[in-house]
């Protein structure tokens, strides 16, 4: 095989596994957005809070990984409960300016706490996985990045079978059907809620754990990944959890091509600006995305 | 002594100021500007060069979220195109600044037309995202058009000549910005006593009932976004005489959400509002940073410490204001002054 396909092979295969990590993040998004109609413009802070937790749980308390991981998930938990509660709770009803800044207002809470408790430095992160890479056919590929696939297909599966088989999976997608009928039913809308945001919660975290993994350290700088949520939930659909998968997978490999064959062309950085540049396109063509409910008007 | 509006002419009712106190407490609020330079320090007219561009910036924001409803993300790069604009127009072409701050401002408001045309089919947060896009690619094209932006190694804008005199230090921008933040207060209240303005809130209230009367969405939406954009555009162009040294580091998603929080917990669509949320966002940071260092003394840790506490103070207010006092500082101030001004028989 010559050189020009494995190179692009190993980009969409680096572009997948990256992109999976986005379908994780998305999907919590989309669970959010789906039960409680919130755009979180937050995830990159919940991904920031996962790597910080576990790094510190870990390195610093020096806890064997298979205490450190339920630790940090504990945590997760406890911080999407505090959000529901504390902060979306009482602004159910206000208007959408109102919800959308109080996202960003708990994000830059979580920010200076982290800030204050382990300072703005680059921490290595633990390495989880060998870094030797192995080939898959002409194909080099490193471990962390064929694991945290792995890892991610494992936890997309169980949450689908969640959805679909368990009662309170089930409550979760009469609620995000229809709220007033679900209610009538005896479902807790309010538990609902509170659960979508500790599940979002969780997944952030777990994909924060998986990107400090892949990157080898934490900084600040990974909360600048948390953005390309919008992307991915924007080609897939605001409420469209398969939307979500899909598109997590296919904007990574979108970042990965465009930075691979543009950035020799233009000096850098196409990776952190073509998923917004698909944003702009999708949003001008399809804006409930690929898989979303239409429900947009116009002018 | 004022106990109530008794207004019995349609021109009483339009009037700006009801009586002359507030017209001479603003007289002698501008004598006092106007000496200030004379006495502050190289320290505090820098903080109140920030608040004035900020107050520019916030007036626009405001017209474009308070008062007109629709959700930008997008203002830092507003503010970038203005700053970028204008160092280029001066450096690169030579012109003064008088020249080169309104042309600037309007190739802002050009860019905020092509920044409004997604508001025309997206609302609420979709556009949010929309314009949060907009910022990542505006950012990017900043960072790499070096030949005209220098990228990251930063753009030096040359003084603005005034009359033979470069206004190279903090006391004579001082003059350059006070001299621009006052017709952009008038301006806004004025805009808001006219159609334009009246159909820029009738869209925000209800834009169906809004297109029903008579108001043309697509023009008024996108008017709203050129006009808000022109005072992002003039606040740019001042931030580029203010540092006088640009990098796109300064036109972070952070000051986008500076602003917006600038408008929250000021007061949305007020202009004292906007005001108020300048004079807050920009000395909060700096109140900290005083804190700290008089502190330091006493316990040495206490600099670093306090000093990323900004981002904690800053989130609690904008959740406590969105909270308990939705209307901002803005609403604070009319109930302390009602309650001043029926004193004692407030109730």
């Amino acid at each position: 095989m010559n050189e020009q396909l494995v190179f692009m092979l190993q980009l969409v295969i680096t572009g997948i596994a990256v992109g999976s990590v986005y379908s994780l993040m998305a999907l919590g998004f989309v669970l959010i957005f789906k039960a409680s109609a919130v755009v979180n413009f937050g995830p990159g802070e919940l991904l920031l809070f996962g790597a910080y937790v576990s790094w510190a749980a870990i390195l610093h308390l020096k806890l064997p990984l298979y205490v450190a991981l339920p630790v940090t998930l504990l945590a997760a938990i406890l911080l999407g409960l505090v959000i529901e509660r504390g902060v979306l709770r009482p602004l159910i009803g206000y208007p959408i300016i109102s919800v959308i800044m109080v996202t960003f207002g708990f994000a830059s809470v979580i920010r200076g706490v982290l800030n204050m408790s382990w300072g703005s430095d680059t921490r290595p992160f633990p390495v989880l996985f060998s870094p030797e890479p192995f080939r898959l056919g002409p194909v080099p590929v490193s471990p962390v990045h064929l694991w945290s696939f792995v890892t991610i297909m494992v936890l997309l599966a169980a949450f689908s079978l969640f959805f679909r088989y368990s009662k309170t999976g089930m409550a979760m997608r009469a609620t995000a059907d229809n709220q007033q009928v679900a209610q009538s039913l005896g479902i807790s809308v309010k538990w609902v809620f509170a659960l979508s945001w500790c599940i979002a919660s969780v997944v952030s975290t777990l994909a924060g754990i998986i990107l400090g993994s892949v990157r080898g350290g934490v900084d600040f700088s990974l909360a600048d990944l948390g953005l390309k949520v919008f992307p991915v939930v924007i080609l897939g659909g605001l409420d469209s959890v398969a939307g979500a998968i899909i598109g997590g997978v296919l904007i990574g490999v979108l970042e990965n091509l465009s930075g691979g064959y543009l950035d020799p062309l233009v000096g850098g950085g196409v990776k952190e600006v073509a998923p917004f540049v698909a944003l702009v396109l999708i949003l001008m063509v399809r804006p409930h995305g690929f898989f979303g409910k239409v429900e947009i008007e116009r002018v | 002594m004022k106990c109530g509006g008794f207004r019995t002419s349609y021109r009483a009712d339009e009037r700006i100021f009801d009586t002359a106190v507030p017209i001479v407490g603003l007289v002698i609020l501008m004598a006092v500007l106007a000496v200030v330079p004379r006495f502050a320090t190289t320290y505090w007219l820098d903080v109140l060069n920030r608040i004035g561009i900020a107050v520019i910036g916030a007036l626009g924001l405001n017209i474009l979220v308070g008062y007109t409803g629709q959700i930008s993300i997008g203002q830092a790069a507003f503010l970038a195109v203005g700053a970028y604009a204008t160092a280029i127009l001066e450096a690169n072409l030579g012109l003064p600044f008088y020249l080169a701050i309104p042309l600037a401002a309007l190739i802002t408001s050009g860019f905020g037309l092509i920044f409004g045309i997604p508001s025309l089919r997206l609302r609420g947060l979709y556009l949010a995202i929309a314009t949060l896009a907009a910022h990542f690619i505006t950012t990017f094209v900043i960072v790499h058009w070096e030949s005209m932006t220098k990228g990251v190694l930063g753009l030096m804008v040359p003084p603005a000549l005034v009359a033979g005199v470069p206004l190279d230090s903090d006391a004579r921008v001082f003059y350059l910005i006070f001299a621009l933040v006052v017709p952009a207060i008038l301006v806004t209240k004025n805009l808001f006593r006219t159609r334009v303005g009246r159909a820029f809130i009738a869209i925000r209230d209800r834009d169906v009932a809004a297109s029903v009367m008579g108001v043309n969405l697509l023009r008024y939406k996108l008017l709203a976004f050129v006009i808000s954009s022109f005072y992002a555009g003039v606040a740019g162009g001042l931030m580029a005489h203010h540092s006088r040294i640009l990098f796109p580091d300064a036109f972070s998603l952070l000051v986008a959400i500076d602003y917006l929080a600038m408008i929250i917990i000021g007061g949305m669509g007020s202009i004292l509002g906007s005001i108020f949320g300048a004079v807050f966002m920009t000395l909060l940071p700096e109140v900290l940073k005083l804190t700290a260092t008089s502190l330091t003394g006493v316990y040495p840790q206490a600099f670093g410490l306090i000093a990323s506490t900004r981002d904690v103070v800053f989130g609690l207010a904008v959740i406590f204001f969105l909270m308990y006092e939705p209307q901002g500082l803005a609403r604070i101030w009319t109930r302390i002054r009602s309650y001043w001004q029926l004193w004692p028989y407030a109730y």
